[in-house]
């Protein structure tokens, strides 16, 4: 591999090891290393440190050793957004799957209306989750919204004042967004599915269900595991949604983790404690990532080296 | 490479969700997908509907006619309201971030993922490559704090900068994986090829590499160009002054500002979306077989 640098031309110092002889290759790499270390490493390491500390977002940072850590970890309002966070991830998950699987299937169809249908799917992609939420805020406004203006009753509800139904809207609202691109993903598995195990099924006689559950599921496994991983991790980072439609109310009934750590610390200006939730948060999302990956029983990276 | 594989096997892959029955009664039309499929759509559909012919709605009427019948006197005077308030000063600003962003998160990402691919058997390349992943799993929101921090110290808050140097970073980790899956496509025996005519490497990345990749390069632009444009977290924590503001933020004071106003709040809404929605027509193909390929492997 390294014999492809042209090592004369480039006049890299002598020192270089045996392996690479100095060469081009790293360098190009650089770039992007330096720029994702200082947004991007630095940050996770600096937010582990300014746990331990207490600053207010403006002025001096004092090292306060633990004491951010007993604060959020005593305070109920953590339980407690992690517990919605934890709703949150379940509730999306087992109402996009179905139907985004349901869809990707018949999808995968080559008629060529499906292929407009698959356009239209990906709109709600395109738009930001500040625009969406502020549609839906006034798409949903029990006096003005789309309800009342139909006289449809079963419409007409406190949707964004009531804790379970501000969560359920949460709910739809994500799904709203992402099951066109979910389905998009299960299109594409199916599509790769080897005709010809459909065509020996039907030979032994076995139904649309049957094929379903006996080729298409099973086929599909590493799709679902990314589609899954996917929405999982994805749903650890709904802030703009939240934070614009409900701002964590009715009552904390939407206050997932992210909010919660921005509450604490840009509005309530306590940098410590806000810093200790995000070290949670990191735990929480390598944690699942995983799980996920366990389940999956592939090592995404070593695919990649095989590859190489 | 896998867009033209996938088109390529049209005919021959198709899941059989629309095979007419072959024997009697041993198959039926898939009833449950297709009731799903045309029930989202209206689902997706409704809603977007109604948003763009609110934004024509006169505000009067808003209240007063049926929300899904069509304006029965369109009007251009919410798109004239948004458009002479500091709405354009925002579009500029969302523009420059979103070019400035994307652009170079492209062409690092596009030389990391060369390196990391051609380089595979160096040990710092494949360190590089683990961080990305790793990159992956974690959640943006958890490392706002410290940005917020770095960007103060380096005197950037309130400043388009500000933005635009944290956006690159979070772009990277998935720009290299898609790049560095396409660039493994790329024949070894043409790298081969240009290394025996005497190409540099640079050479080789610009003039091989990157035209042989270029629907991954499509795909991953107007990925991060979608996700930058809409980005809301980092605008609403590194910027202070109106005039910094990019869109998604101004949406979100402007809703404040005029929540009685809804069709003017909704015109916004459309004029936000339009250059993406732009962006999607022009790159559509590429973008959806991109993905498609790059995440139902």
């Amino acid at each position: 591999m390294s014999a492809f640098a042209p090592t004369a031309r480039k006049g890299t110092p002598p020192a270089a090891t045996r392996e690479g002889r100095g060469g081009v290759l790293p360098w190009l790499a650089v770039p992007a290393l330096v720029i994702f270390v200082g947004f991007g490493v630095i940050p996770l390491i600096g937010v582990l440190f300014l746990s331990f500390t207490s600053w207010d977002g403006l002025g001096e940072i004092n090292l306060s050793g633990l004491t951010s850590w007993q604060a959020v970890l005593s305070d109920p309002g953590l339980p407690h957004a992690l517990w919605i966070t934890l709703l949150v991830m379940l509730a999306s998950w087992a109402f996009q799957t179905p139907l985004s699987l349901l869809i990707g299937v018949f999808l995968a169809g080559r008629q060529r209306y499906r292929a407009v249908l698959a356009v239209l799917f990906f709109i709600p992609l395109l738009l930001s989750q500040a625009a969406i939420a502020i549609a839906y805020k006034a798409l949903l406004d029990p006096n003005f919204g789309l309800g009342a203006g139909l006289h449809i009753d079963l419409l007409v509800q406190d949707w964004l004042g009531r804790p379970v139904l501000a969560f359920s809207v949460v709910i739809f609202v994500v799904s709203w967004q992402f099951i066109p691109f979910h389905s998009l993903i299960y299109q594409g598995g199916v599509r790769q599915i080897p005709r010809s195990m459909y065509e020996a099924a039907e030979l032994d006689g076995a139904g649309r269900v049957r094929k379903f559950f006996s080729i298409t599921l099973p086929q599909l496994k590493y799709t679902i595991i990314t589609s899954s991983t996917l929405m999982v991790v994805g749903s650890l980072t709904f802030f703009d949604l939240i934070f614009v439609l409900t701002a964590g109310g009715p009552a904390d009934a939407t206050r997932v983790l992210a909010l919660d750590m921005y509450k604490r610390g840009f509005q309530a200006n306590l940098m410590g404690p806000a810093s200790a939730i995000a070290v949670i948060l990191v735990l929480v999302g390598l944690a699942l990532a995983l799980l996920l990956r366990r389940l999956g029983g592939r090592d995404p990276q070593a695919s990649q080296m095989e590859g190489a | 490479m896998d867009v033209t594989q996938t088109t390529g096997r049209d005919r021959t892959s198709a899941s059989g969700t629309h095979r007419r029955p072959s024997r009697a009664g041993s198959e039926s039309r898939n009833w449950l997908g297709g009731i799903a499929g045309w029930l989202w759509l209206a689902v997706v559909i409704i809603p977007i509907y109604w948003i763009v012919i609110t934004s024509f709605k006169a505000q009067s009427s808003y209240y007063a006619t049926n929300p899904l019948a069509p304006p029965s006197e369109p009007t251009l005077a919410n798109y004239r309201m948004v458009i002479e308030s500091d709405f354009p000063l925002y579009f500029v600003n969302s523009l420059i971030v979103t070019i400035g962003a994307v652009v170079p998160a492209v062409v690092v990402s596009f030389m990391a993922a060369y390196a990391i691919v051609r380089g595979s058997a160096r040990r710092f390349l494949r360190g590089v490559n683990s961080l990305f992943l790793m990159g992956l799993a974690i959640p943006l929101q958890a490392t706002i704090i410290p940005v917020y921090l770095i960007i103060i110290r380096l005197h950037l808050y309130d400043s388009l900068l500000g933005l635009i140097l944290p956006s690159i970073a979070f772009a990277i980790p998935l720009s290299v994986l898609v790049l560095s899956n396409f660039i493994r496509d790329v024949p070894k025996e043409l790298f081969e090829s240009m290394r025996l005519d005497g190409a540099s490497e640079w050479k080789t990345l610009w003039r091989l590499t990157f035209p042989l990749t270029r629907p991954a390069v499509v795909t991953v632009t107007i990925y991060n160009a979608l996700q930058i444009w809409n980005g809301f977290l980092l605008p609403l924590i590194l910027t202070q002054s109106p005039d910094k503001r990019t869109l998604p933020l101004a949406l979100w004071s402007f809703q404040g500002q005029y929540s009685v106003n809804v069709p003017a709040v909704l015109a916004s809404v459309v004029l936000t979306t339009l250059p993406i929605l732009i962006l999607y027509v022009v790159g559509r193909r590429q973008l959806l077989s991109g993905l498609t390929a790059g995440f139902g492997k």
